[in-house]
């Protein structure tokens, strides 16, 4: 019965549950959302600081279950440093990837550690979980555009 | 393992209830530990419903031939069956409806829309309680928004009891409505609804219980707890979904508008006004949940013939055997009373260092179903400086076995992410 649940938690999403990559609130950022997951009360509020076109910071302040906080974690090392548009495509291959319902084989050279959130997508329920902060990045990423145009 | 309280007959209850058998993922049996979200059915209420469906299946009330006597007498029946279990003066003032959180919705509304004596507008306020489930916040929010009016609650102490220190400064002349729960979903506490019915009627305000998780676990006499409304909902006293029950007194039911239009709710129509059928038909606008009503009947006699004294006792040496079980697990913190009168059978606590989704995660892999989140009482949550927990709850049929799986899920939950 454990590798089930091994499958959903990876060694990756626990290290980052326990050291979260590029945690805490920072400026400068143009926009600043607050996400809420209604079913569990997970939360997130999370800045963009967009520059030249590339995202120069995700900074974040979340609290929830390993799963979105791993995911927090993972997303800040995928899109730190990309041009928006790579970000963007980034997002939806981790997209795709969780919405398969564990059909998808992850690319690794796209999603890094992102490849390790696979067993989640088996999960339904723990699905909105990893999507979290995944959805509050495009929406900040989305105004902060909005904000420098 | 026996423990002084629990039912006698526990082996024989638990065959009434044919989930309890199942196995899950990996052929390990269910520990069903959710009966505050929603209870497990016996066989008896399964048949019940079946029966009907099978061979009196007709609309109620409004149809001439043989089948719609019977189900209209199914219907009917299971409303004396519910008058009897919370010892309504009449049954008359039993109206069904969808679930608890309609029948709140019901008074609130039917309350916005009052003349006269009860209705309700700027200067006149509210009052309930922190630790109300969501369905008994969101519904006077929107009242006291609506009509200018203002809502206000009373607050928690630490140990989750209700702080009655300022109630002759929060129910006063300005108070038209206290409405508060009888049990607490997520800190198990049981309030003194007598007491400050008591309070609330001296200066003239409608009381609204709230009794979805008090009447499940505890002898309901709506005179006794001197009630205005109660209401609960039927899928946690082991009856089905998509039916709820509101009571209230004849004098407020008559007084209140309407709540739906439609069918069944009428005396005549006429393009021009319609008036009204009496309670409780008024407020039971089209077909009713027929068949859930008779398989909440079915519930509730189940439940009595069972005794809710013993059911009581039962959730007590239960709930006491938990709490004793949890305290041995280093970094848990129990939210709510300790002492075990005082609380109902819905025990949240929290881990150290795993949260709720986690805890309940690595539960269910081992066939232990519990519930983890808000519960739906997130102001009680914020009360405690908590985003969300995990739950447990007992019900007739738990065993201190499936405490021992509980208690015994946490270890392995801790060690799974290396806690301690
Ligand atoms: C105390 C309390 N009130 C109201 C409700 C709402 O019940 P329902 O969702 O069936 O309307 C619940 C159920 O979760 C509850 O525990």
């Amino acid at each position: 019965m454990n590798a089930e649940l091994d499958s959903l938690y990876q060694e990756i999403i626990l290290d980052h549950y326990k050291n979260p990559h590029h945690a805490g609130l920072r400026e400068p950022y143009e926009a600043e959302v607050h996400h809420v997951n209604p079913t569990c009360g997970d939360e997130v509020t999370l800045r963009v600081h967009i520059a030249d076109g590339t995202v120069a910071d995700v900074s974040y302040d979340a609290v929830g279950c390993s799963i979105s906080q791993a995911s927090a974690s993972v997303l800040t090392d995928l899109v730190i440093g990309k041009p928006v548009a790579e970000a963007m495509s980034v997002h939806e291959e981790f997209l795709t990837l969780m919405q398969g319902k564990g059909t998808v084989e992850p690319d690794e050279d796209v999603l890094e550690d992102g490849i390790a959130f696979a067993g989640v997508a088996k999960f339904p329920a723990r699905v909105k979980c990893a999507l979290l902060s995944w959805m509050a990045w495009k929406d900040a990423t989305a105004r902060s555009l909005e904000e420098t145009r | 393992m026996t423990l002084p309280g629990l039912l006698p007959e526990l082996e024989v209850i638990r065959k009434d209830f044919p989930i309890l058998e199942r196995t899950l993922a990996g052929g390990v049996p269910l520990v069903y530990l959710d009966s505050a979200n929603t209870s497990q059915k016996p066989q008896c209420v399964i048949d019940a419903m079946v029966d009907h469906l099978e061979r009196h299946n007709a609309n109620v009330a409004r149809a001439m031939h043989q089948l719609g006597a019977e189900s209209s007498e199914a219907f009917e029946n299971a409303r004396d069956v519910v008058a009897r279990f919370i010892g309504a003066p009449s049954r008359d003032e039993v109206v069904f409806t969808k679930n608890a959180s309609e029948a709140l919705n019901l008074v609130a509304n039917t309350l916005a829309w009052a003349t006269g004596d009860l209705a309700i507008g700027a200067g006149d306020e509210v009052v309930v309680t922190e630790m109300e489930h969501h369905s008994n916040i969101v519904p006077w929010q929107l009242l006291t928004e609506r009509k200018g009016a203002t809502l206000r609650w009373f607050g928690l102490t630490e140990s989750g009891e209700l702080d009655l220190a300022d109630i002759d400064s929060l129910i006063t002349e300005r108070t038209k409505v206290v409405s508060l729960t009888w049990v607490s979903n997520m800190l198990g506490t049981i309030n003194p609804v007598a007491e400050i019915a008591r309070r609330a009627h001296e200066v003239g305000a409608i009381v609204v219980v709230d009794a979805s998780q008090a009447a499940p676990q505890l002898p309901v006499d709506v005179t006794a707890v001197d009630a205005d409304v109660l209401v609960f909902t039927g899928h946690k006293v082991v009856g089905p979904t998509g039916i709820g029950v509101l009571w209230g007194k004849r004098s407020l039911l008559e007084q209140l508008p309407p709540f739906l239009g439609g069918g069944e709710m009428i005396e005549t129509v006429r393009m021009e006004r319609s008036t009204y059928a009496g309670i409780p038909h008024k407020f039971e606008a089209g077909t009713p949940p027929i068949v859930e009503a008779v398989g909440l009947g079915a519930a509730l006699e189940y439940l009595a013939a069972v005794g809710m004294e013993n059911i009581h006792r039962h959730e007590q040496a239960i709930t006491a055997y938990a709490l004793e079980g949890l305290a041995t697990i280093p970094g848990l913190r129990v939210l709510g009373p300790l002492d075990v009168t005082r609380r109902g059978g819905a025990v949240a606590f929290e881990m150290d260092g795993v949260h709720p989704h986690d805890i309940a995660q690595v539960l269910d892999s081992r066939g232990v179903a519990v519930r983890a989140g808000h519960h739906c009482a997130k102001p009680a949550h914020a009360r405690f400086g908590v985003q969300s927990s995990t739950r447990m709850s007992s019900y007739l049929y738990t065993t201190p076995a499936e405490i021992d799986a509980l208690v015994e899920g946490l270890e392995h939950t801790r060690a799974y992410f290396k806690v301690g």
